[in-house]
């Protein structure tokens, strides 16, 4: 059993992950955001010079979309290869396992934050007016971290065994990006579908963004109530498969 | 008192050929085609006791890190049990956890959180740390630039200032220079005289003979035996010259 400092580990680990990923980069971490303001660039074009479109303040509604879906998928993605990716550290030191995939989930928070202030110096230059309900942007995204944190956990242990799992994720996230409520609003969605969007924790934490920065009103106790549970049924879930996984881990590895 | 137990330890590895596919998934769910199966260990049972030098000796492939692996808590035996009282610091394999694109400053943190220490801890250790290295001002260059033997000296330096209650070795040290091998020794046997245990695998009978005072060995997963290393010694140099 490795007894030691936790906090100490996760961050020099998340440290690792940081340098590693922008030591050799001339850009360094600017990439952070410059990647959301060229994407946001493109569908700006396409949604309102080729398609038309009336949706008022259509950059935030956008960023809405896109800042905590980039987060999302890059951290699912990320989570899910970090057991493989580090397998010598995995085989060869005895330190609790849990904390490599929610590392590479924490690390990508960085880009997170980064894009966040993006997103509500944009607001801001929109012309619209904070509100009392901001309080509860802090909840919402730490619990879309908790999430992913849980999706990290059980899609790395599964990619020990089967290796494909990666690009199940790639694909999945493809479909995600078309099934979440980010390029279209989500009144347009008929009537039998709308229960199953708000299940969905990417989606419900998009709607709560766009109630709250766009709309100025309170998202709603269902829909916070079942951001909630997601969050923690599938960190529960993450958790649980992980334990039961990672005893295989050294053979698989 | 006993501080590490081996009970009946046993260790199966399945082979498949590199690549598993699909088809072999679902073979191996429904119990069709188990493929081969290779014995890493097979019911090695032995105790090792405060404060002693154990050497695990045998020929390649015998099962020897897959031994230390389980001692370590890194792999589970699939029979049997592996009990230890204590706190360990592995050294399996030259410098696992660092990174070459991190500076020797910071392969040293990371190590030392890895191993288990506090922020403060480390701090205080560092100029120690890097005394013992002695590779100068290249603790400010990435792990990349560095030669085996620099990679080994920081290594082992992190691995020696931890303090634990056992010290594994797996067949590291043969990378360094004389200077930094004889440092090495003489803080394993300050270590030793400290009362710790070490374990140790490596093919250098007289780094052996003088670090370790008992000894195993296995062969293709099976301990032929454990006790005196001298003795161990001379029954693995009669068995070798037997086969040849």
């Amino acid at each position: 059993m490795w007894h030691g400092d936790y906090r100490f580990l996760l961050k020099n680990l998340i440290l690792k992950d940081f340098r590693i990923r922008y030591r050799n980069m001339s850009l360094g971490v600017f990439w952070s955001l410059l990647n959301p303001v060229v994407m946001l660039g493109v569908y700006i074009f396409v949604f309102t010079q080729l398609l038309k479109n009336d949706t008022p303040h259509f950059a935030v509604f956008l960023l809405c979309g896109i800042v905590p879906f980039s987060f999302f998928s890059g951290a699912w993605a990320a989570g899910t290869s970090s057991m493989v990716d580090n397998a010598s550290l995995v085989k060869r030191v005895a330190l609790p396992r849990e904390l490599i995939p929610i590392t590479s989930v924490l690390s990508t928070c960085v880009h997170l934050i980064i894009q966040i202030g993006l997103l509500l110096v944009i607001v801001l230059l929109s012309g619209i007016p904070v509100n009392v309900y901001w309080l509860w942007l802090p909840l919402i995204w730490g619990l879309e971290v908790v999430f992913v944190c849980g999706l990290a956990l059980l899609f790395s242990a599964i990619n020990v065994y089967v290796r494909d799992t990666r690009y199940v994720v790639d694909s999945a996230n493809t479909i995600l990006f078309w099934l979440v409520p980010i390029v279209y609003s989500f009144a347009i969605i008929p009537q039998r579908f709308r229960a199953i969007y708000r299940w969905n924790p990417v989606a419900a934490l998009v709607m709560a963004m766009r109630d709250i920065l766009l709309d100025a009103k309170y998202p709603g106790n269902w829909l916070l109530i079942q951001l909630t549970l997601g969050a923690f049924f599938c960190l529960g879930i993450g958790l649980l498969v992980f334990r039961k996984l990672k005893e295989g881990f050294y053979d698989y590895l | 008192m006993k501080i590490i137990t081996c009970e009946n330890v046993s260790k199966t590895f399945h082979r498949h050929s590199g690549q598993v596919l699909l088809r072999q998934h679902l073979a191996y769910l429904f119990g069709r085609n188990r493929g081969s199966e290779f014995h890493a260990l097979k019911g090695v049972s032995f105790d090792v006791v405060d404060g002693e030098g154990l050497a695990v000796i045998g020929s390649n492939g015998a099962g020897k890190s897959t031994l230390l692996s389980m001692v370590a808590g890194l792999a589970k035996p699939d029979t049997g049990s592996v009990q230890v009282n204590g706190r360990i610091a592995a050294l399996l394999e030259l410098g696992s956890g660092f990174h070459p694109d991190l500076t020797g400053t910071e392969n040293v943190y990371l190590n030392a959180a890895l191993l288990g220490f506090t922020e403060k801890q480390t701090k205080e250790m560092f100029g120690t740390i890097v005394d013992f290295a002695a590779i100068g001002d290249f603790m400010d260059e990435p792990l990349r630039s560095y030669s085996s033997g620099m990679w080994l000296r920081l290594a082992f330096s992190v691995a020696v200032n931890v303090d634990p209650d056992i010290l594994i070795v797996d067949e590291v040290l043969a990378v360094g220079d004389q200077d930094f091998q004889a440092k090495c020794y003489d803080r394993i046997r300050g270590f030793r005289n400290a009362g710790k245990t070490f374990v140790c695998v490596s093919h250098s009978k007289p780094i052996l003979m003088e670090l370790c005072d008992q000894a195993i060995w296995l062969d293709h997963g099976e301990m032929m035996m454990t006790g005196p290393i001298a003795d161990v010694f001379e029954a693995y140099e009669g068995r070798l010259q037997v086969q040849t």
